[in-house]
């Protein structure tokens, strides 16, 4: 893998487990002999609002926020928020997407409405787009809170990275009782 | 070991691997986690005191008894704080003394930017800015050594963007305790009389002198000279952004921001053609900087408010723009953060918004009800704050308005308990209502004086709410349960009709502080599409889990029960807490418990 400095952009709702995604990806990162940044924001956030996390890695990383316009690769766990980030990417960058809609209060409120072309549009602008029902998947593995595994299991499939190094990390990060489950999850999400 | 930390892991690492023993903060975001991660270490000891003055008190009798004392707080803590420390500049500690304060460009979680390197110049106490998390993790044994070496009180300055970001550092073993020295008596230092305040006041000058002195030869104050078309001189997590765009100029990063070494200044001022400085907040360096007679470009090209990213320095470097995806503008419903599913405030802000009453506030999950569609708080200046203005607008208005200010539980032992008695005292008739959801819920759940335990877990005295404001002066308290719409609303306008200041206590539980205990299993609800009006009542509430659907967007039609009626009410029974508020509001009984067995 090149050893510049990549950055993925993970963004989504609070308490879809980004937070926790971006912790295991950056773990993977280290564990594969990277530099690593990440970067977050919590407090308000916490309470519903959108919540973004940066995951940057290569030889030496100064920064851990990149520049608008320069995000390799965007993990969306929500189709409205992945809207609110296309312009963060490159124009060649590549989107993962998660087919799960939660409604911001205006549009709980009927003052708003939720856009409903959003994987269309996404596409419009981006040739490398990859859609999934992580929900739809982490269900039939057994939890829906796993849908943040199966996110990282698609992810893993467009990182260059030893599968072994993400199973290490997966290892360490689940309780023994989750690990089986979580491990399902990923390997549906990559496509094994 | 190589691990993965956020700034606050670290500077909580590197005080326990320094031998600190001692540490006292109260929480505020982004500074919280720094406390509660030293707590965890063996053989600390650390505590939440109920504001930052008293934590910043708690601190120099911990250092002057000999102890090396870590304390923490926000950027608008230092205020509250402010009255110890200014003085504290002036006596010193015997043991290190080091006050962490977190800032919050962007206002990620505050309501206000203050850029605290100001307090480190007008306090006359050194500041030390680290970068990253490995610098956060060294730079904290630094502080405590120039406090010792010093006799100062030494300020580590964050930024949310270090304090919450996480880079790799490597963890080393704990150094050897220091056993605290016992008791020093020296009252021509620790009783600042005005005699002896002006015999300190010229030793924090010449201490100054010194710590000048230190900072030219200071190594964390380092030159890069590369291409010397450009030097920036930079200091904290704005370096990083500089060096991420421009890897190749020459830099003078500044590990200590007060005082500034000025002959180092110039030395790298004669090496470069063209000086930037990069800075977030207020041009600080840049003045003093100038100040010494050099030219640089500074705020003319970087904002002086909110926080920086490396887009933002390659702008106001070259004029130019990383040329990202290009997308016509869109505009997409906003996302604000909201009150939980289930959370005990939703219900009481339904109230006051419906009652034609000024809600004074302050800071709290419960500030987010001034949103729609609660709209029940109109003020939010500080925490406390509530009280005091709530009896100054109830003085000028009279009989003409009443007057409610609101604040949490947490809040109110932090600063309003001096206001309370105030209103007792100056004879008040405004309503005060303590959000009492048994914990300091914003932050993340820490325990507090009303809680029952301590920060190491230990069960302990817990405040009396009643029996304080009785003791205040208060005579008219009411308990009331927030969950119960119909007497919340009561309680209120009983109290607001009352002459005198009143207390209600609106008390149940954080939600996720319930979630946590596990306790108030309630089963979630749902709506019958066969009953619901669409009368909208239940949004009133802003509960994320019940949205509208209109007719038209239905795949199976649903008979309209009025011919004006536009579609119904959902619930996600998946994100319901069954709190029952919006089945109070019914008044179709559409709103059903979903059995335990679907």
């Amino acid at each position: 893998m090149n050893r510049s400095a990549k950055s993925v952009l993970m963004v989504g709702v609070g308490g879809q487990g980004i937070i926790r995604a971006s912790d295991i990806l950056s773990a993977v990162m280290i564990e594969a002999g990277f530099d690593v940044k990440k970067s977050e924001v919590h407090g308000m956030a916490q309470r519903g609002g959108c919540v973004s996390s940066y995951v940057r890695f290569g030889e030496k990383v100064y920064s851990p926020l990149a520049r608008k316009g320069d995000v390799d690769l965007l993990v969306s766990f929500e189709k409205l928020e992945t809207l609110r980030y296309l312009d963060y990417l490159k124009p060649d960058g590549k989107v993962i997407v998660n087919d799960e809609e939660v409604y911001p209060p205006s549009v709980n409120l009927g003052e708003e409405t939720y856009p409903n072309d959003a994987i269309s549009y996404i596409k419009q602008f981006f040739t490398d787009v990859t859609v999934i029902d992580a929900t739809e998947i982490a269900l039939s593995s057994g939890d829906r809170r796993m849908a943040n595994t199966v996110i990282l299991g698609v992810l893993s499939s467009h990182l260059d990275i030893d599968k072994k190094v993400w199973e290490t990390v997966l290892e360490k990060s689940f309780p023994p009782k989750l690990l089986e489950g979580n491990k399902q999850a990923f390997a549906r999400g990559r496509g094994d | 070991m190589k691990v993965l930390m956020s700034g606050n892991e670290a500077i909580a690492r590197g005080a326990y691997e320094d031998g600190v023993t001692f540490a006292s903060a109260y929480p505020g975001t982004p500074s919280t986690e720094i406390i509660e991660e030293f707590s965890k270490y063996d053989g600390v000891y650390a505590e939440w005191a109920p504001n930052e003055k008293v934590a910043l008190e708690v601190g120099i009798g911990a250092a002057l008894a000999g102890a090396r004392a870590l304390v923490v707080m926000k950027h608008v803590g230092v205020n509250v704080a402010a009255d110890p420390l200014f003085t504290v500049s002036y006596t010193g500690t015997e043991g290190g003394l080091v006050i962490i304060s977190a800032d919050d460009p962007s206002m990620h979680s505050s309501q206000n930017e203050q850029d605290n390197r100001n307090y480190a110049r007008a306090a006359k106490i050194p500041m030390l800015e680290p970068a990253d998390s490995a610098e956060a993790k060294e730079y904290i044994k630094i502080a405590f050594r120039l406090s010792e070496e010093f006799d100062t009180p030494v300020f580590l300055r964050t930024t949310t963007r270090i304090a919450h970001s996480k880079s790799v550092i490597d963890l080393e073993e704990p150094a050897a305790r220091r056993e605290a020295r016992g008791i020093r008596y020296d009252p021509s230092k620790y009783v600042m009389v005005p005699a002896k305040a002006r015999e300190r006041r010229v030793v924090v000058e010449k201490r100054m002198e010194r710590l000048r002195e230190f900072a030219e030869m200071f190594p964390q104050n380092r030159m890069e000279i590369g291409d010397t078309r450009i030097g920036i001189i930079t200091a904290g997590m704005p370096y990083n952004y500089a060096k991420d765009v421009f890897p190749s100029y020459s830099y003078l990063k500044l590990g200590m921001v007060h005082p500034l070494p000025r002959r180092l200044i110039r030395e790298f001022a004669s090496k470069v053609e063209k000086i930037y400085v990069v800075e977030e907040l207020d041009p600080f360096i840049e003045e003093q900087v100038r100040a010494l007679g050099i030219e640089v470009v500074g705020k003319e090209a970087f904002p002086c408010t909110g926080e920086f990213d490396p887009g933002i320095i390659e702008t106001g470097i070259t004029g130019t723009k990383t040329k990202g995806a290009v997308l016509p503008d869109r505009l997409l419903p906003q996302r604000p953060p909201n009150l939980c599913p289930g959370c005990p405030h939703r219900g009481l802000f339904y109230v006051l918004g419906k009652l034609k009453v000024f809600v004074t506030g302050d800071i709290g999950c419960y500030t987010l009800s001034f949103m729609k569609p609660l709209q029940g708080l109109h003020s939010c200046v500080c925490m406390g704050a509530s009280v005091g203005m709530a009896h100054g607008m109830d003085k000028v208005l009279g009989e003409q308005g009443k007057v409610v200010g609101v604040l949490g539980d947490s809040t109110f032992i932090h600063s309003g308990i001096t206001p309370l008695l105030n209103m007792a005292y100056n004879k008040s008739n405004a309503v005060i209502v303590i959000c009492d959801n048994r914990t300091t819920a914003m932050t993340g759940m820490q325990e507090h004086p009303a809680t029952g335990f301590t920060l190491q877990g230990e069960a302990t005295k817990a405040l009396d709410f009643v029996a304080l404001a009785r003791a205040l002066g208060i005579e008219n308290i009411q308990v009331i349960d927030p969950f119960a719409i119909k007497n919340t609303r009561r309680v209120i306008k009983e109290e607001l009709s009352r002459k005198g200041p009143s207390l209600v206590i609106s008390r149940a539980p954080c939600a996720l502080l319930a979630a946590k205990q596990k306790t108030g299993n309630r089963a979630p609800l749902r709506v019958d599409p066969d009953k619901c009006t669409g009368c909208k009542a239940c949004l009133g509430l802003g509960c994320p889990p019940i949205s509208w659907q209109r007719f038209e967007d239905m795949e199976i039609p649903i008979e309209k029960k009025t011919a004006k009626q536009e579609g119904i009410a959902r619930i996600d029974s998946a994100i319901c807490n069954g709190c029952t508020l919006c089945q109070q509001l019914c008044g179709a009984g559409a709103i059903e418990e979903v059995a335990a067995d679907e």
